[in-house]
Protein backbone atom coordinates (compact mmCIF):
# COMPACT_ATOMS: atom_id res chain seq x y z
CA UNK A 1 0.00 0.00 0.00
CA UNK A 2 1.66 2.95 -1.39
CA UNK A 3 0.51 6.08 1.11
CA UNK A 4 0.20 10.10 -1.24
CA UNK A 5 3.28 11.82 -0.05
CA UNK A 6 1.51 15.09 1.16
CA UNK A 7 0.05 12.43 3.88
CA UNK A 8 3.06 11.30 5.00
CA UNK A 9 4.50 15.00 5.44
CA UNK A 10 1.48 15.23 7.54
CA UNK A 11 2.10 12.62 9.51
CA UNK A 12 5.72 13.06 9.96
CA UNK A 13 4.59 16.81 11.03
CA UNK A 14 2.49 15.48 13.67
CA UNK A 15 4.73 13.35 15.64
CA UNK A 16 7.91 15.33 15.29
CA UNK A 17 6.22 18.48 16.54
CA UNK A 18 5.08 15.77 19.19
CA UNK A 19 8.66 15.18 19.63
CA UNK A 20 9.71 18.73 19.69
CA UNK A 21 7.06 19.70 22.45
CA UNK A 22 9.25 16.71 25.12
CA UNK A 23 12.34 17.49 23.37
CA UNK A 24 12.56 20.95 23.92
CA UNK A 25 11.95 21.79 27.61
CA UNK A 26 15.08 19.26 28.19
CA UNK A 27 17.26 21.61 25.94
CA UNK A 28 16.53 24.35 27.72
CA UNK A 29 16.98 23.49 31.24
CA UNK A 30 20.54 21.72 29.86
CA UNK A 31 21.47 24.84 27.99
CA UNK A 32 20.20 26.92 31.48
CA UNK A 33 22.52 24.81 33.60
CA UNK A 34 25.57 26.07 31.40
CA UNK A 35 24.51 29.43 32.79
CA UNK A 36 27.20 31.08 35.28
CA UNK A 37 25.24 32.64 38.60
CA UNK A 38 22.25 33.73 37.57
CA UNK A 39 20.86 35.59 40.47
CA UNK A 40 17.78 36.76 38.24
CA UNK A 41 15.79 34.93 35.75
CA UNK A 42 18.18 34.17 32.56
CA UNK A 43 16.65 36.01 29.74
CA UNK A 44 16.40 33.31 26.88
CA UNK A 45 18.78 35.14 24.67
CA UNK A 46 21.55 34.34 27.01
CA UNK A 47 20.04 30.76 27.23
CA UNK A 48 20.49 30.15 23.61
CA UNK A 49 23.88 31.64 23.17
CA UNK A 50 25.53 29.99 26.14
CA UNK A 51 28.61 27.84 25.60
CA UNK A 52 28.44 24.07 27.46
CA UNK A 53 30.91 24.07 30.41
CA UNK A 54 30.40 21.66 33.19
CA UNK A 55 31.16 24.52 35.84
CA UNK A 56 27.96 23.93 37.63
CA UNK A 57 28.13 20.41 37.83
CA UNK A 58 31.32 20.74 39.71
CA UNK A 59 30.39 23.09 41.75
CA UNK A 60 26.79 21.95 42.93
CA UNK A 61 28.58 18.04 42.90
CA UNK A 62 31.11 19.95 46.35
CA UNK A 63 28.03 22.24 47.51
CA UNK A 64 25.59 21.28 50.84
CA UNK A 65 26.75 17.42 50.92
CA UNK A 66 25.29 16.43 47.70
CA UNK A 67 27.74 13.84 46.91
CA UNK A 68 26.62 12.73 50.47
CA UNK A 69 22.79 12.56 49.65
CA UNK A 70 23.56 11.29 46.04
CA UNK A 71 25.07 8.09 47.69
CA UNK A 72 22.18 8.41 50.41
CA UNK A 73 20.06 7.78 47.78
CA UNK A 74 22.07 5.00 45.93
CA UNK A 75 21.78 3.22 49.57
CA UNK A 76 18.48 3.17 50.04
CA UNK A 77 17.54 2.72 46.61
CA UNK A 78 19.42 -0.32 46.03
CA UNK A 79 18.78 -2.38 48.84
CA UNK A 80 14.89 -1.38 48.65
CA UNK A 81 14.93 -2.47 44.47
CA UNK A 82 16.85 -6.01 45.58
CA UNK A 83 14.34 -6.25 48.75
CA UNK A 84 11.20 -5.43 46.80
CA UNK A 85 12.54 -7.61 43.43
CA UNK A 86 13.24 -10.74 46.43
CA UNK A 87 9.89 -10.20 48.11
CA UNK A 88 7.91 -9.71 45.12
CA UNK A 89 9.21 -12.99 42.81
CA UNK A 90 8.95 -14.98 46.64
CA UNK A 91 4.94 -14.25 46.66
CA UNK A 92 4.12 -14.13 42.56
CA UNK A 93 5.49 -17.45 42.66
CA UNK A 94 3.37 -18.48 45.54
CA UNK A 95 0.13 -17.39 44.21
CA UNK A 96 1.10 -18.28 40.51
CA UNK A 97 1.98 -22.28 41.30
CA UNK A 98 0.54 -23.01 44.60
CA UNK A 99 -3.12 -24.27 45.15
CA UNK A 100 -4.14 -23.16 49.32
CA UNK A 101 -7.23 -22.62 50.83
CA UNK A 102 -8.34 -19.05 51.05
CA UNK A 103 -5.99 -18.44 48.19
CA UNK A 104 -9.15 -16.90 46.40
CA UNK A 105 -9.83 -14.48 49.77
CA UNK A 106 -6.16 -13.23 49.65
CA UNK A 107 -5.97 -12.79 46.32
CA UNK A 108 -9.10 -10.27 46.54
CA UNK A 109 -7.60 -8.80 49.00
CA UNK A 110 -4.65 -8.18 47.49
CA UNK A 111 -6.86 -6.89 44.32
CA UNK A 112 -8.68 -4.71 47.00
CA UNK A 113 -5.80 -2.91 48.04
CA UNK A 114 -4.90 -1.99 44.40
CA UNK A 115 -7.98 -0.16 44.15
CA UNK A 116 -7.11 2.31 47.07
CA UNK A 117 -4.20 5.08 46.21
CA UNK A 118 -1.17 4.20 48.47
CA UNK A 119 -0.92 7.93 49.52
CA UNK A 120 -3.06 7.79 51.91
CA UNK A 121 -1.45 5.31 53.98
CA UNK A 122 1.51 7.63 54.40
CA UNK A 123 0.08 8.97 58.33
CA UNK A 124 -0.74 5.37 59.48
CA UNK A 125 2.75 4.09 57.84
CA UNK A 126 4.35 6.50 59.85
CA UNK A 127 3.22 5.78 63.15
CA UNK A 128 3.74 2.80 62.59
CA UNK A 129 7.59 3.46 61.87
CA UNK A 130 7.53 5.82 64.73
CA UNK A 131 5.93 2.84 67.27
CA UNK A 132 8.99 0.50 65.80
CA UNK A 133 11.23 3.67 66.86
CA UNK A 134 12.50 3.26 63.67
CA UNK A 135 12.17 7.02 62.53
CA UNK A 136 15.54 8.77 60.94
CA UNK A 137 16.81 5.58 60.31
CA UNK A 138 16.39 3.87 56.74
CA UNK A 139 14.96 0.59 57.75
CA UNK A 140 11.74 2.71 58.15
CA UNK A 141 12.00 3.42 54.99
CA UNK A 142 12.86 0.07 53.38
CA UNK A 143 9.93 -1.28 55.58
CA UNK A 144 7.94 1.14 53.99
CA UNK A 145 8.64 0.55 50.34
CA UNK A 146 9.17 -2.94 50.38
CA UNK A 147 6.10 -3.91 52.30
CA UNK A 148 3.82 -1.11 50.49
CA UNK A 149 5.17 -2.54 46.74
CA UNK A 150 5.22 -5.78 47.26
CA UNK A 151 0.96 -6.08 45.69
CA UNK A 152 2.19 -4.20 42.91
CA UNK A 153 5.21 -6.34 42.19
CA UNK A 154 3.12 -9.38 42.82
CA UNK A 155 0.57 -8.88 39.76
CA UNK A 156 3.25 -7.65 37.75
CA UNK A 157 4.82 -11.27 37.69
CA UNK A 158 2.91 -12.82 38.74
CA UNK A 159 0.80 -13.01 35.10
CA UNK A 160 4.57 -13.94 33.31
CA UNK A 161 5.10 -16.70 36.18
CA UNK A 162 1.54 -18.34 34.87
CA UNK A 163 2.50 -18.11 31.54
CA UNK A 164 5.61 -20.53 32.27
CA UNK A 165 4.56 -23.87 30.85
CA UNK A 166 4.39 -26.72 33.83
CA UNK A 167 6.33 -29.06 31.40
CA UNK A 168 9.48 -27.10 32.45
CA UNK A 169 8.92 -28.25 35.80
CA UNK A 170 9.55 -31.85 34.87
CA UNK A 171 13.06 -31.90 34.33
CA UNK A 172 13.51 -30.69 38.20
CA UNK A 173 11.20 -32.95 39.36
CA UNK A 174 13.24 -36.05 37.62
CA UNK A 175 16.27 -34.73 39.27
CA UNK A 176 14.57 -34.88 43.02
CA UNK A 177 14.81 -30.95 43.30
CA UNK A 178 11.63 -29.64 45.21
CA UNK A 179 9.70 -25.81 44.90
CA UNK A 180 12.56 -23.57 45.54
CA UNK A 181 14.53 -25.66 42.64
CA UNK A 182 12.01 -24.78 40.18
CA UNK A 183 11.57 -21.34 41.65
CA UNK A 184 15.31 -20.87 41.05
CA UNK A 185 15.99 -22.71 38.39
CA UNK A 186 12.83 -22.55 36.50
CA UNK A 187 10.83 -19.50 37.33
CA UNK A 188 13.33 -16.70 37.75
CA UNK A 189 15.48 -17.23 34.86
CA UNK A 190 12.63 -17.85 32.33
CA UNK A 191 11.04 -14.37 33.47
CA UNK A 192 14.28 -12.22 33.26
CA UNK A 193 12.77 -9.65 31.24
CA UNK A 194 10.13 -8.85 33.09
CA UNK A 195 12.04 -8.88 37.06
CA UNK A 196 14.77 -6.61 35.10
CA UNK A 197 11.59 -4.43 33.89
CA UNK A 198 10.14 -4.42 37.44
CA UNK A 199 13.91 -3.66 39.20
CA UNK A 200 14.24 -0.37 36.81
CA UNK A 201 10.19 0.67 37.62
CA UNK A 202 11.53 0.05 41.29
CA UNK A 203 14.72 2.08 41.16
CA UNK A 204 12.87 4.99 39.52
CA UNK A 205 10.14 5.13 42.36
CA UNK A 206 12.66 4.95 44.88
CA UNK A 207 15.06 6.98 43.41
CA UNK A 208 12.54 10.08 42.91
CA UNK A 209 10.17 9.10 46.29
CA UNK A 210 9.92 12.40 48.06
CA UNK A 211 7.20 12.44 50.24
CA UNK A 212 7.78 9.36 52.42
CA UNK A 213 11.69 10.08 52.67
CA UNK A 214 10.27 13.46 53.77
CA UNK A 215 8.24 12.43 56.74
CA UNK A 216 10.36 9.72 58.11
CA UNK A 217 14.46 11.04 57.65
CA UNK A 218 14.30 14.13 60.06
CA UNK A 219 18.02 13.88 59.69
CA UNK A 220 19.69 16.61 58.07
CA UNK A 221 23.06 14.27 57.11
CA UNK A 222 20.23 11.28 56.36
CA UNK A 223 18.49 13.48 53.85
CA UNK A 224 17.90 11.76 50.44
CA UNK A 225 18.30 13.17 46.64
CA UNK A 226 14.83 14.23 46.23
CA UNK A 227 14.94 15.82 49.24
CA UNK A 228 18.11 17.91 48.76
CA UNK A 229 17.21 18.60 45.81
CA UNK A 230 13.82 20.18 46.87
CA UNK A 231 15.46 22.09 49.91
CA UNK A 232 18.61 23.48 47.41
CA UNK A 233 15.85 24.63 45.18
CA UNK A 234 14.51 26.80 48.10
CA UNK A 235 18.02 27.62 48.83
CA UNK A 236 19.15 29.27 45.22
CA UNK A 237 15.79 29.65 44.14
CA UNK A 238 16.86 31.78 41.00
CA UNK A 239 19.95 30.50 40.62
CA UNK A 240 18.28 27.86 37.80
CA UNK A 241 21.79 26.96 36.44
CA UNK A 242 22.97 25.18 39.73
CA UNK A 243 19.23 24.24 40.25
CA UNK A 244 19.44 22.28 36.84
CA UNK A 245 22.73 21.02 37.10
CA UNK A 246 21.96 19.67 40.55
CA UNK A 247 18.89 18.00 38.85
CA UNK A 248 20.41 16.31 35.74
CA UNK A 249 23.13 14.70 38.07
CA UNK A 250 19.89 13.52 39.87
CA UNK A 251 18.27 12.36 36.35
CA UNK A 252 20.96 10.55 35.21
CA UNK A 253 21.10 7.10 36.88
CA UNK A 254 17.52 6.53 36.21
CA UNK A 255 17.91 7.41 32.24
CA UNK A 256 21.06 5.37 32.09
CA UNK A 257 19.21 2.11 33.13
CA UNK A 258 16.58 3.13 30.80
CA UNK A 259 18.55 3.25 27.85
CA UNK A 260 20.73 -0.13 28.94
CA UNK A 261 17.54 -1.95 29.29
CA UNK A 262 15.50 -0.24 26.78
CA UNK A 263 14.78 -3.11 24.25
CA UNK A 264 14.29 -5.57 27.03
CA UNK A 265 11.32 -3.89 28.17
CA UNK A 266 7.93 -5.68 29.02
CA UNK A 267 5.02 -2.84 29.03
CA UNK A 268 4.14 -1.98 32.71
CA UNK A 269 1.17 0.66 34.10
CA UNK A 270 2.48 3.34 35.71
CA UNK A 271 0.38 3.17 38.60
CA UNK A 272 0.73 -0.65 38.70
CA UNK A 273 0.23 -3.95 37.09
CA UNK A 274 0.77 -4.56 33.67
CA UNK A 275 -0.56 -5.52 30.20
CA UNK A 276 1.48 -7.90 27.67
CA UNK A 277 1.00 -6.31 24.59
CA UNK B 1 2.31 -54.34 47.10
CA UNK B 2 2.87 -54.86 50.58
CA UNK B 3 0.56 -51.83 51.98
CA UNK B 4 -2.50 -53.43 52.59
CA UNK B 5 -5.19 -51.52 51.17
CA UNK B 6 -7.59 -52.27 53.88
CA UNK B 7 -6.01 -50.30 56.51
CA UNK B 8 -6.49 -47.46 54.37
CA UNK B 9 -9.88 -45.39 55.45
CA UNK B 10 -12.80 -45.59 53.19
CA UNK B 11 -13.85 -42.28 52.66
CA UNK B 12 -16.37 -42.58 49.97
CA UNK B 13 -16.87 -39.22 47.87
CA UNK B 14 -16.47 -36.76 50.16
CA UNK B 15 -13.16 -36.76 52.22
CA UNK B 16 -13.92 -35.84 55.61
CA UNK B 17 -13.38 -32.36 57.19
CA UNK B 18 -10.04 -33.63 58.96
CA UNK B 19 -8.40 -34.92 55.74
CA UNK B 20 -9.58 -31.98 53.96
CA UNK B 21 -7.86 -29.75 57.04
CA UNK B 22 -4.80 -31.78 57.20
CA UNK B 23 -4.41 -31.18 52.83
CA UNK B 24 -5.03 -27.32 53.36
CA UNK B 25 -2.41 -27.49 56.35
CA UNK B 26 0.12 -29.29 54.03
CA UNK B 27 -0.87 -26.57 51.34
CA UNK B 28 0.00 -24.10 53.46
CA UNK B 29 2.89 -25.54 54.99
CA UNK B 30 4.22 -25.47 51.08
CA UNK B 31 3.43 -22.23 50.02
CA UNK B 32 3.96 -20.72 53.27
CA UNK B 33 7.47 -20.07 53.39
CA UNK B 34 7.36 -18.32 49.81
CA UNK B 35 4.07 -15.86 50.40
CA UNK B 36 4.83 -15.09 54.21
CA UNK B 37 6.86 -12.40 54.25
CA UNK B 38 4.69 -10.92 50.99
CA UNK B 39 1.27 -11.06 52.69
CA UNK B 40 2.83 -10.06 56.27
CA UNK B 41 4.47 -6.77 54.67
CA UNK B 42 1.54 -6.26 52.95
CA UNK B 43 -1.01 -6.95 56.39
CA UNK B 44 1.58 -4.46 58.22
CA UNK B 45 2.33 -1.71 55.18
CA UNK B 46 -0.84 -1.57 53.17
CA UNK B 47 -3.82 -3.35 54.90
CA UNK B 48 -3.38 -2.38 58.66
CA UNK B 49 -3.15 1.38 57.43
CA UNK B 50 -6.10 1.94 55.74
CA UNK B 51 -8.16 0.18 59.45
CA UNK B 52 -5.93 2.43 61.06
CA UNK B 53 -7.00 5.56 58.86
CA UNK B 54 -10.06 5.15 59.42
CA UNK B 55 -10.27 4.54 63.40
CA UNK B 56 -7.60 7.82 63.46
CA UNK B 57 -10.33 9.34 61.25
CA UNK B 58 -12.70 9.62 64.24
CA UNK B 59 -10.33 10.47 67.09
CA UNK B 60 -9.05 14.22 67.80
CA UNK B 61 -5.18 12.64 66.94
CA UNK B 62 -2.12 13.91 68.83
CA UNK B 63 1.43 12.47 68.03
CA UNK B 64 2.76 13.58 71.36
CA UNK B 65 3.59 10.47 73.31
CA UNK B 66 0.80 9.24 75.48
CA UNK B 67 -1.91 11.83 74.26
CA UNK B 68 -5.45 10.22 74.94
CA UNK B 69 -6.69 10.70 71.53
CA UNK B 70 -9.77 10.64 72.51
CA UNK B 71 -12.82 8.94 69.84
CA UNK B 72 -15.07 12.62 68.54
CA UNK B 73 -17.52 10.48 66.46
CA UNK B 74 -17.78 12.19 63.12
CA UNK B 75 -15.90 15.74 63.92
CA UNK B 76 -13.38 15.63 61.72
CA UNK B 77 -15.95 14.79 58.62
CA UNK B 78 -18.16 17.35 59.74
CA UNK B 79 -15.18 20.08 60.20
CA UNK B 80 -13.98 19.09 56.92
CA UNK B 81 -17.28 20.26 55.41
CA UNK B 82 -17.73 23.12 57.53
CA UNK B 83 -14.77 24.93 57.17
CA UNK B 84 -14.92 28.38 56.29
CA UNK B 85 -12.66 28.42 54.12
CA UNK B 86 -14.12 25.28 52.11
CA UNK B 87 -10.84 23.74 51.47
CA UNK B 88 -12.20 20.16 51.24
CA UNK B 89 -15.18 21.31 48.87
CA UNK B 90 -12.39 23.44 46.83
CA UNK B 91 -10.41 20.26 46.85
CA UNK B 92 -12.67 17.70 44.95
CA UNK B 93 -13.75 20.70 42.90
CA UNK B 94 -10.00 20.68 41.67
CA UNK B 95 -9.77 16.69 41.36
CA UNK B 96 -13.30 16.54 39.11
CA UNK B 97 -11.94 19.69 36.84
CA UNK B 98 -8.29 17.77 36.53
CA UNK B 99 -10.04 14.80 35.40
CA UNK B 100 -12.70 16.44 33.31
CA UNK B 101 -9.90 18.27 31.62
CA UNK B 102 -6.67 15.76 31.85
CA UNK B 103 -8.04 12.44 30.45
CA UNK B 104 -9.76 13.11 27.44
CA UNK B 105 -6.95 15.15 26.24
CA UNK B 106 -4.30 12.71 27.52
CA UNK B 107 -5.86 9.73 26.25
CA UNK B 108 -6.56 11.12 22.78
CA UNK B 109 -3.22 12.43 22.41
CA UNK B 110 -2.07 8.84 23.20
CA UNK B 111 -3.97 7.37 20.65
CA UNK B 112 -3.25 9.90 17.90
CA UNK B 113 0.39 9.64 18.35
CA UNK B 114 0.40 6.12 18.11
CA UNK B 115 -1.79 5.29 15.42
CA UNK B 116 0.77 7.81 13.35
CA UNK B 117 3.87 6.63 14.41
CA UNK B 118 2.76 2.88 14.18
CA UNK B 119 1.76 3.83 10.32
CA UNK B 120 3.63 1.61 8.14
CA UNK B 121 5.80 4.40 6.25
CA UNK B 122 7.37 5.71 9.21
CA UNK B 123 10.65 5.10 9.70
CA UNK B 124 12.57 5.59 13.18
CA UNK B 125 9.47 4.18 15.16
CA UNK B 126 12.07 3.61 18.33
CA UNK B 127 13.57 6.67 18.10
CA UNK B 128 10.13 8.73 18.37
CA UNK B 129 9.39 6.01 21.48
CA UNK B 130 11.89 6.98 23.07
CA UNK B 131 11.84 10.82 22.53
CA UNK B 132 7.76 10.78 23.74
CA UNK B 133 9.21 8.31 26.65
CA UNK B 134 11.35 10.39 27.99
CA UNK B 135 8.97 12.74 30.68
CA UNK B 136 8.33 9.51 31.93
CA UNK B 137 11.43 8.24 33.53
CA UNK B 138 12.35 12.17 34.59
CA UNK B 139 11.57 12.54 37.81
CA UNK B 140 8.35 14.41 38.82
CA UNK B 141 10.47 17.16 41.05
CA UNK B 142 13.07 17.78 37.85
CA UNK B 143 9.84 18.51 35.57
CA UNK B 144 8.20 20.95 37.96
CA UNK B 145 11.38 22.62 38.17
CA UNK B 146 11.57 22.82 34.49
CA UNK B 147 7.73 23.92 34.50
CA UNK B 148 8.25 26.68 37.16
CA UNK B 149 11.09 27.99 35.31
CA UNK B 150 9.28 27.75 31.22
CA UNK B 151 6.18 29.45 33.37
CA UNK B 152 7.43 32.00 35.77
CA UNK B 153 6.03 35.42 36.31
CA UNK B 154 8.23 37.98 34.22
CA UNK B 155 8.94 38.44 30.81
CA UNK B 156 11.83 36.40 30.96
CA UNK B 157 10.54 32.83 31.74
CA UNK B 158 9.99 31.57 28.16
CA UNK B 159 6.49 31.19 28.27
CA UNK B 160 6.32 34.99 28.86
CA UNK B 161 8.79 35.62 26.65
CA UNK B 162 7.09 34.44 23.89
CA UNK B 163 3.38 35.16 24.21
CA UNK B 164 4.44 38.60 25.31
CA UNK B 165 7.61 39.58 24.05
CA UNK B 166 7.74 38.13 20.54
CA UNK B 167 4.10 37.49 19.93
CA UNK B 168 2.19 39.92 21.97
CA UNK B 169 -0.97 37.73 22.14
CA UNK B 170 -0.14 38.67 26.30
CA UNK B 171 -1.21 42.14 27.01
CA UNK B 172 1.18 41.98 29.88
CA UNK B 173 3.51 39.24 31.75
CA UNK B 174 1.10 36.74 33.79
CA UNK B 175 2.06 35.70 37.03
CA UNK B 176 0.90 31.74 36.44
CA UNK B 177 1.35 30.48 40.02
CA UNK B 178 -0.24 33.29 41.58
CA UNK B 179 -3.84 32.92 40.28
CA UNK B 180 -6.25 30.25 40.21
CA UNK B 181 -6.73 29.54 37.15
CA UNK B 182 -4.31 30.31 35.08
CA UNK B 183 -2.04 28.03 38.01
CA UNK B 184 -4.75 25.19 37.06
CA UNK B 185 -3.14 25.28 33.80
CA UNK B 186 0.13 24.85 34.16
CA UNK B 187 -0.29 21.83 36.77
CA UNK B 188 -3.01 20.14 33.94
CA UNK B 189 0.03 20.99 31.24
CA UNK B 190 2.57 19.41 33.26
CA UNK B 191 0.41 16.60 34.08
CA UNK B 192 -0.30 16.12 30.50
CA UNK B 193 3.65 16.28 29.13
CA UNK B 194 4.66 14.25 32.01
CA UNK B 195 2.35 11.39 31.43
CA UNK B 196 1.28 11.15 27.51
CA UNK B 197 4.17 9.08 27.05
CA UNK B 198 3.10 6.56 29.26
CA UNK B 199 -0.38 6.15 26.92
CA UNK B 200 1.65 5.90 23.71
CA UNK B 201 3.58 3.44 24.40
CA UNK B 202 0.91 0.94 26.19
CA UNK B 203 -1.02 2.24 22.56
CA UNK B 204 2.13 1.11 20.26
CA UNK B 205 2.54 -1.96 22.54
CA UNK B 206 -1.51 -3.45 21.79
CA UNK B 207 -0.85 -1.62 18.06
CA UNK B 208 1.65 -4.55 17.47
CA UNK B 209 -0.20 -7.12 18.66
CA UNK B 210 -2.71 -6.53 16.32
CA UNK B 211 -2.23 -9.39 13.31
CA UNK B 212 -1.38 -7.86 10.05
CA UNK B 213 -4.06 -10.44 8.50
CA UNK B 214 -6.66 -8.28 9.34
CA UNK B 215 -5.59 -5.51 7.69
CA UNK B 216 -4.81 -7.58 4.65
CA UNK B 217 -8.18 -9.03 4.27
CA UNK B 218 -9.61 -5.51 4.51
CA UNK B 219 -7.72 -4.47 1.81
CA UNK B 220 -8.84 -7.42 -0.27
CA UNK B 221 -12.40 -6.04 -0.11
CA UNK B 222 -10.90 -2.62 -0.72
CA UNK B 223 -11.72 -1.17 2.22
CA UNK B 224 -10.15 2.35 2.91
CA UNK B 225 -7.24 3.26 5.37
CA UNK B 226 -9.52 5.51 7.70
CA UNK B 227 -12.18 2.53 7.06
CA UNK B 228 -9.92 -0.01 8.75
CA UNK B 229 -8.78 2.15 11.32
CA UNK B 230 -12.26 2.32 12.56
CA UNK B 231 -13.32 -1.30 12.07
CA UNK B 232 -10.30 -3.05 12.89
CA UNK B 233 -7.61 -0.90 14.77
CA UNK B 234 -10.62 1.10 17.12
CA UNK B 235 -12.46 -1.86 18.09
CA UNK B 236 -9.44 -4.87 18.70
CA UNK B 237 -7.71 -1.67 20.67
CA UNK B 238 -10.82 -2.05 23.04
CA UNK B 239 -8.72 -3.68 26.22
CA UNK B 240 -6.00 -1.25 25.89
CA UNK B 241 -7.85 1.39 26.08
CA UNK B 242 -10.01 0.19 28.83
CA UNK B 243 -6.58 -0.15 30.64
CA UNK B 244 -4.94 3.16 29.76
CA UNK B 245 -8.16 5.22 30.85
CA UNK B 246 -8.88 3.51 34.10
CA UNK B 247 -5.01 4.30 34.74
CA UNK B 248 -5.59 7.60 33.40
CA UNK B 249 -8.69 8.68 35.45
CA UNK B 250 -7.00 7.09 38.59
CA UNK B 251 -3.95 9.09 37.71
CA UNK B 252 -6.05 12.11 37.59
CA UNK B 253 -7.96 11.67 40.74
CA UNK B 254 -4.57 11.52 42.45
CA UNK B 255 -2.55 14.52 41.47
CA UNK B 256 -0.35 14.94 43.83
CA UNK B 257 3.08 15.80 43.44
CA UNK B 258 1.33 17.91 40.49
CA UNK B 259 0.20 20.15 42.71
CA UNK B 260 2.50 20.13 45.75
CA UNK B 261 5.68 20.66 43.54
CA UNK B 262 4.05 23.22 41.23
CA UNK B 263 2.18 25.53 43.31
CA UNK B 264 2.19 23.75 46.90
CA UNK B 265 -1.51 24.22 47.16
CA UNK B 266 -1.77 27.92 46.21
CA UNK B 267 -2.49 30.46 46.06
CA UNK B 268 -4.29 30.49 49.39
CA UNK B 269 -5.41 26.54 49.49
CA UNK B 270 -6.84 27.22 46.01
CA UNK B 271 -5.35 24.61 43.72
CA UNK B 272 -5.03 21.38 46.51
CA UNK B 273 -6.31 18.57 45.73
CA UNK B 274 -7.07 15.78 48.17
CA UNK B 275 -3.73 14.21 48.43
CA UNK B 276 -2.25 17.07 48.70
CA UNK B 277 -4.47 18.44 51.28
CA UNK B 278 -3.94 15.43 53.14
CA UNK B 279 -0.05 15.48 53.33
CA UNK B 280 -0.07 19.19 54.31
CA UNK B 281 -2.99 19.03 56.99
CA UNK B 282 -1.08 16.25 58.73
CA UNK B 283 2.61 17.18 58.03
CA UNK B 284 2.92 20.69 57.90
CA UNK B 285 -0.03 21.55 60.77
CA UNK B 286 0.17 18.35 62.54
CA UNK B 287 -3.91 17.82 62.08
CA UNK B 288 -3.99 13.93 61.91
CA UNK B 289 -7.33 13.37 62.55
CA UNK B 290 -9.02 15.57 59.97
CA UNK B 291 -6.07 14.38 57.44
CA UNK B 292 -7.26 11.16 57.88
CA UNK B 293 -10.79 12.08 57.68
CA UNK B 294 -9.81 13.38 54.05
CA UNK B 295 -7.73 9.91 53.32
CA UNK B 296 -10.89 7.77 54.15
CA UNK B 297 -13.04 9.97 52.03
CA UNK B 298 -10.91 10.11 49.13
CA UNK B 299 -9.92 6.15 49.54
CA UNK B 300 -13.56 5.40 49.13
CA UNK B 301 -14.13 7.37 46.32
CA UNK B 302 -11.37 6.53 43.91
CA UNK B 303 -11.95 2.63 45.31
CA UNK B 304 -15.73 3.48 44.01
CA UNK B 305 -14.10 4.74 40.76
CA UNK B 306 -12.02 2.17 39.97
CA UNK B 307 -14.42 -0.66 40.82
CA UNK B 308 -17.38 0.41 38.64
CA UNK B 309 -14.58 0.99 36.27
CA UNK B 310 -13.09 -2.36 36.17
CA UNK B 311 -17.25 -4.03 36.38
CA UNK B 312 -17.81 -1.57 33.20
CA UNK B 313 -15.23 -2.72 31.33
CA UNK B 314 -14.82 -6.31 32.10
CA UNK B 315 -11.72 -7.85 33.73
CA UNK B 316 -10.07 -7.94 30.36
CA UNK B 317 -6.26 -8.10 30.32
CA UNK B 318 -6.44 -6.09 33.04
CA UNK B 319 -3.37 -6.70 35.93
Amino acid sequence: MKTKWYLQLLVYAVIIMGALAFLFPFVYMILTSFIKSAYSLPRPKEIFSVVPNLDNYFLVWNKNNFARYFLNSSLVTVVSMVGSMLLGCLTAYGFARFQFPGKELLFRVFLLTTMIPGVINIIPQFLIIKNLGLVSTYWGLWLIYIGGGVVGSTFFLRGFFQSIPKEYEESVLIDGGGNWRIFWNIYLPQSLPAIGTLAVLSFQGTWEEYFTALVIIKDEAMRTLPIALLMFNDKYATNYGWVFAASIIALIPTVFLYVVFQKKFVQGGFNEGGVKG
Amino acid sequence: MSIPLASQPQTGNKPPAATRMKKGFKQWMAVLPFIFLGVLGTAVFVVYPMIRNIIISFQDYSIMPNAENPFVGFENYISAFTDPNNKVLMAIRNTILNVIVTVPINWLLAIVFAVLINLHFVKYKLVFRTVYYLPIITSWIVVAFLFRFLFAGGEYGLINFIFYKVLGIFPEPVNFLSNYWTAMIVIWLFHIWKTVGWGVVIYLAGLQGISKEYYEAAQIDGASGIKQFWSITVPMLAPVTAFVIINLVNGAFNFFPQVYFITRGGPMDQTQTLPSLMYMQAFKNFNFGYASAVAVMMGITVFLVTYTQMKKFGNQKML
